[in-house]
């Protein structure tokens, strides 16, 4: 019976559905449409969460195979079709993209006074090319949701940024679609050559060795921007200063894992020689990116600014993870971003608190918060701590994981990435001193109010799930290992099966 | 007595001039102002023009002794056409009487370029090629013109027609340097006198390369694109809207016909003429629109553009690249029309304005309007899952088969470039706050056409089989024809 239902396309498109509710629906004045839209909003997404838990139950952890495959043909004289499924890998972003939505829509109840309606549409929008491009099983769909996402979140830094929003929004749009085009001729070169743009296909193909490094470096200019990797985070900081918390939020909960994702759905599985090559530069940047940016981190003056240098950072170990190829280091990237998805989303939205009472972000506007606020003080202590990566919360298990993987490859990119734990301890606990301890000196923080209740709702299922992911991570890892052994045993095959060709034809 | 050729291929054609001109004698001899009748018996025209156009479906059919051909090719591009005409036609209307220049010439002039188009849509032999484009040009310069008191449009008009006539001249030119080395004006005779083993003479390469660069002038391909910024905005806006549309599909079809057809064996020579103008033209497209304030230039700009896109198509030289030309044209049709629609009404206090900052605040005074001009943009631009996605998308895919991929990353990048000018539009009407605000749409017409196209765009995606399809068809029937 659970088999029959589209389940996918369900959490894909209800979505969809409810923006253009809000659109052709919602009548009213001002104030009730806006009332109206965020209610709408707050359900279409709560009943998306709730079905994708379904999936969640649903699946069946101990094989490797794609699951809950729908498949209807949509070019059908071109291979290309309406292909969705998921396996390990993909599991938890979807519910990632759906847990993370309902919170972002109460988060921003009171924030966004102004066009509440366009808002919410814009935000469900979103929803569906999220959820849509973790579930696509052809290139073509995956594309079209990857590039997608672009148009609403454009239009949320835009319309509802800060000061310097329109820069923002054009520096994100032009860098992401100056990446995406590149793996748009990737995509279809690989079309060419494999007659279809399947994914399961496309990973069994074996593309021809002397190509694999071009269509890897095109797919690469699309996923490491989006990741992002250095040199090409530079939008990051812009785009997550100007959107709106619950943008910012969406931007390093969800938006950012999409270039990861794509390294382990694409180049990794398809292009195995290529990044066997490619793995000792993809160490270097990583470890550049860890390191670098932390310091940066550092020096910032800007609460967003310092949490977007530190996604720098936290996504380099991921990359290095990814590359690394060890059955932990890969583990270990999927939880590292899970867990930097709830973290950081939950310290933007710490971020949101305060500028929403204050109305800066400036560091040193802040300070002794701790007396006027624990509550807030507590949340923040949590998770600047599963940041940091304290044992008990789920930033550990995710570094843990993979420096543990990565040392078994390259001991010196696990040693220099480690010192990245240790800078991330210094930038977080600093600001957190500036911000938190201190006397409260202030005048215009003295009247500051503690978490609201809704603010408090918004908050309980971050901390309950990081506590969860750090003390029991199996709950996360279990679904994932079938997948991922599945993915390094056909890398390690492919790579055997170049080596034994290269050694007849030496013969 | 001499027998009478093989006419009635040509019904659709006879059909619209000979309602031309009726209402040209009905215009001249009925008391009163005659543009609203006539608009309207224009529109029959098409109707029945596109309805005929269906006869014979699947066939092959000369006709003239062979100067005129229909096949599928010809029907698709001929009803690109006639929506093209038709929904200028429609959009005109009030337009032209709120500006008090309803002159009944207006239609009865809009068909007869209509004729002439898809004269050039059908002609199958050099001199057919040329009566066909002189018809349709001197229609159109005439009807830039149109708003005879305005400097504007005189000077628009005037400069279109001596470039075109340059343009008209360079390719008779190569035309009868072509007919004094194959010794035919047929196709069929060209093609069967070249493309022997011997290599072709250099006469029909140099003529080729005439032809070529008349034909490059009329889709304003870089970098014979001078004449478009100005005559775009100098015309009557509605006649930019025709003129960004329906003589490009005519232009780009008789330009793949001729060079499928006759100069299909020397595609090595016209590739590389090919790629040049498509580079030129999206470099061009891309940049110089960026610096543009006022929103019919940059429509200019954008249209040279994508004609650059199209040669893309066409210089891979398959039946992958006509097929892409195709469904690149039909989308491009739809995301122009409404486009213009929007453009048109763009009216402040009654008086039509065209600067882009005129859009301003679009987003909160008139939402309904700024999301179809959003659509329009952010599918111009080449966002999926909009249709201007798909029209890339097949393009790119045939040129990458014909192995040119530079071709094909150049393409993406300038495309990255557009972006950011149709991102512009965007940003004026949802970022910026609202100056004056613009009057609200009183044209059903335009609500239309806005409304339809901006589905079409939208949910293209859902079944692009349905213009793919056909387009496949349609391109299988020339290049088969070979």
């Amino acid at each position: 019976m659970i088999e029959t239902i589209p389940f996918l396309s369900i959490i894909t498109f209800l979505p969809l559905f409810g923006a253009a509710c809000l659109l052709l629906v919602v009548r009213g004045t001002e104030e009730e449409v806006a009332n109206n839209s965020r209610w709408v909003a707050l359900w279409t997404s709560g009943v998306t969460f709730a079905l994708s838990l379904f999936v969640w139950i649903g699946f069946d952890p101990s094989t490797a195979d794609f699951q809950f495959v729908e498949k209807v043909d949509w070019l059908p004289a071109y291979g290309i079709g309406y292909h969705m499924g998921i396996d390990g890998i993909s599991l938890f972003f979807v519910i990632l993209s759906t847990f993370l939505t309902p919170l972002c829509v109460l988060a921003s109840w009171e924030a966004i006074k102004t066009r509440v309606r366009d808002y919410m549409i814009a935000f469900l929008v979103l929803e569906t090319m999220m959820v849509g491009m973790f579930c696509a099983l052809d290139y073509v769909l995956f594309y079209v949701f990857f590039e997608g996402v672009l148009i609403p979140m454009f239009l949320i830094i835009g319309v509802w940024g800060g000061a310097r929003r329109v820069y923002a929004a054009f520096k994100f749009f032009l860098y992401t679609l100056l990446g995406s085009v590149l793996m748009l001729v990737a995509l279809l070169v690989m079309y060419l050559h494999a007659g279809t743009t399947d994914i399961p296909t496309l990973m069994a193909t074996a593309f021809p060795e002397d190509w694999q490094i071009w269509l890897f470096l095109a797919l690469m200019a699309s996923f490491a921007v989006k990741v992002p990797m250095w040199p090409v985070h530079t939008w990051l900081p812009d785009a997550h200063v100007e959107a709106p918390t619950a943008g910012s939020v969406i931007l390093a909960g969800v938006l950012l894992k999409m270039g990861a994702y794509g390294f382990l759905r694409f180049s990794v599985p398809m292009l195995p020689l290529a990044t066997a090559e490619m793995a000792g530069v993809i160490f270097v940047l990583s470890i550049i990116a860890v390191i670098y940016t932390s310091l940066v981190a550092l020096a910032q003056e800007d609460m967003k600014k310092l949490i977007a240098y530190s996604s720098v950072a936290h996504m380099g170990f991921v990359t290095a993870g990814i590359f690394a190829m060890t059955q932990q280091a890969v583990e270990g990237a999927l939880f590292q971003m899970l867990s930097h998805g709830i973290v950081s989303g939950a310290l933007f939205l710490c971020v949101g608190v305060v500028y929403d009472r204050l109305h800066t972000r400036e560091i040193a506007r802040y300070g002794g918060l701790a007396n006027n606020m624990p509550r807030y003080a507590l949340v923040f202590m949590l998770f600047m701590m599963a940041s940091v990566g304290l044992p008990g919360t789920s930033g550990f298990v995710g570094e843990f994981l993979i420096m543990l993987g990565v040392f078994q490859v390259s001991n010196w990119t696990a040693l220099l990435i480690a010192l990245g734990v240790i800078l991330g301890a210094v930038y977080m606990l600093y600001l957190y001193w500036r911000v938190i301890y201190g006397k409260l000196e202030k005048p215009d923080l003295k009247g500051l109010m503690d978490l609201r209740p809704r603010e408090a709702a918004v908050f309980a299922p971050l901390v309950l799930v990081v506590l969860w992911m750090g003390i029991y991570p199996n709950t996360f890892l279990g679904p994932m290992q079938a997948t991922v052994a599945n993915l390094i045993d056909g890398y390690q095959t492919a790579l055997a099966a170049a080596t034994d060709g290269v050694a007849v034809a030496a013969r | 007595m001499t027998e009478l050729p093989l006419m009635l291929p040509a019904l659709p054609e006879m059909v619209l001039a000979v309602a031309a001109m009726g209402l040209l004698m009905f215009g001249v001899f009925a008391r009163g102002n005659a543009f609203t009748a006539c608009t309207w018996g224009a529109s029959y025209a098409l109707v029945i023009a596109g309805l005929l156009l269906t006869a014979g479906l699947g066939t092959r059919v000369e006709a003239f002794y062979g100067q005129f051909v229909v096949d599928d090719f010809t029907r698709y591009a001929k009803l690109l056409i006639l929506v093209a005409a038709g929904s200028s036609l429609l959009m005109a209307r009030r337009w032209m009487i709120a500006e008090d220049i309803q002159r009944f010439e207006f239609p009865v002039l809009m068909l007869l370029a209509t004729v002439g188009m898809m004269l050039m849509v059908s002609a199958n032999d050099l001199i057919a090629l040329y009566m066909g484009l002189e018809l349709q040009s001197l229609a159109l310069y005439v009807m830039a013109t149109l708003h005879r008191d305005n400097a504007r449009a005189t000077e628009a008009g005037l400069k279109y027609f001596v470039l075109g006539a340059v343009a008209s001249g360079v390719m008779l030119y190569g035309a009868s340097l072509v007919y004094g080395f194959a010794g035919t004006t047929g196709f069929a005779g060209i093609h069967a006198a070249i493309s022997g083993d011997a290599a072709a003479p250099v006469g029909v390469v140099v003529g080729l390369v005439f032809v070529v660069c008349g034909l490059a002038f009329k889709i304003s391909a870089a970098p014979f694109h001078m004449w478009t910024p100005d005559v775009y905005e100098g015309a009557p806006t509605p006649i930019t809207a025709l003129f960004a549309i329906a003589p490009k599909v005519a232009a780009l079809a008789l330009f793949l016909r001729v060079l499928m057809e006759p100069f299909q064996s020397l595609q090595t020579d016209w590739q590389q003429v090919l790629i040049v103008l498509s580079v030129l033209s999206m470099v061009v497209g891309a940049f110089a629109a960026i610096a543009q304030e006022n929103i019919k230039r940059l429509m200019a700009y954008s249209s040279i553009g994508h004609m650059g896109y199209a040669l893309v198509g066409m210089a891979s030289g398959t039946s992958e690249g006509v097929r892409g030309v195709l469904v690149y044209l039909t989308i491009y049709l739809f995301m122009n029309a409404g486009t213009f629609a929007v453009i048109l009404a763009m009216r402040q206090q009654d008086r039509p304005v065209e600067a882009i900052k005129d859009l301003a605040g679009l987003g909160r005074t008139q939402p309904l309007m700024a999301l179809a001009m959003a659509i329009f943009m952010f599918s111009m631009a080449g966002i999926p899952p909009l249709a201007g996605f798909f029209a890339k998308f097949y393009v790119f895919m045939a040129a990458v088969d014909a192995g040119l991929i530079l071709l094909a990353i150049i393409g993406v990048l300038t495309s990255v470039v557009s972006a950011f000018y149709y991102l512009r539009i965007v940003k004026v009407m949802y970022f910026d706050e609202p100056l004056e605000g613009l009057d609200p749409i009183r044209c059903n017409a335009l609500r239309v056409i806005m409304g339809v196209s901006a589905v079409v765009v939208v949910f293209f995606f859902l079944s692009p089989a349905l213009v793919v399809d056909s387009a496949d068809v349609a391109a299988a029937s020339l290049v088969a024809a070979r």
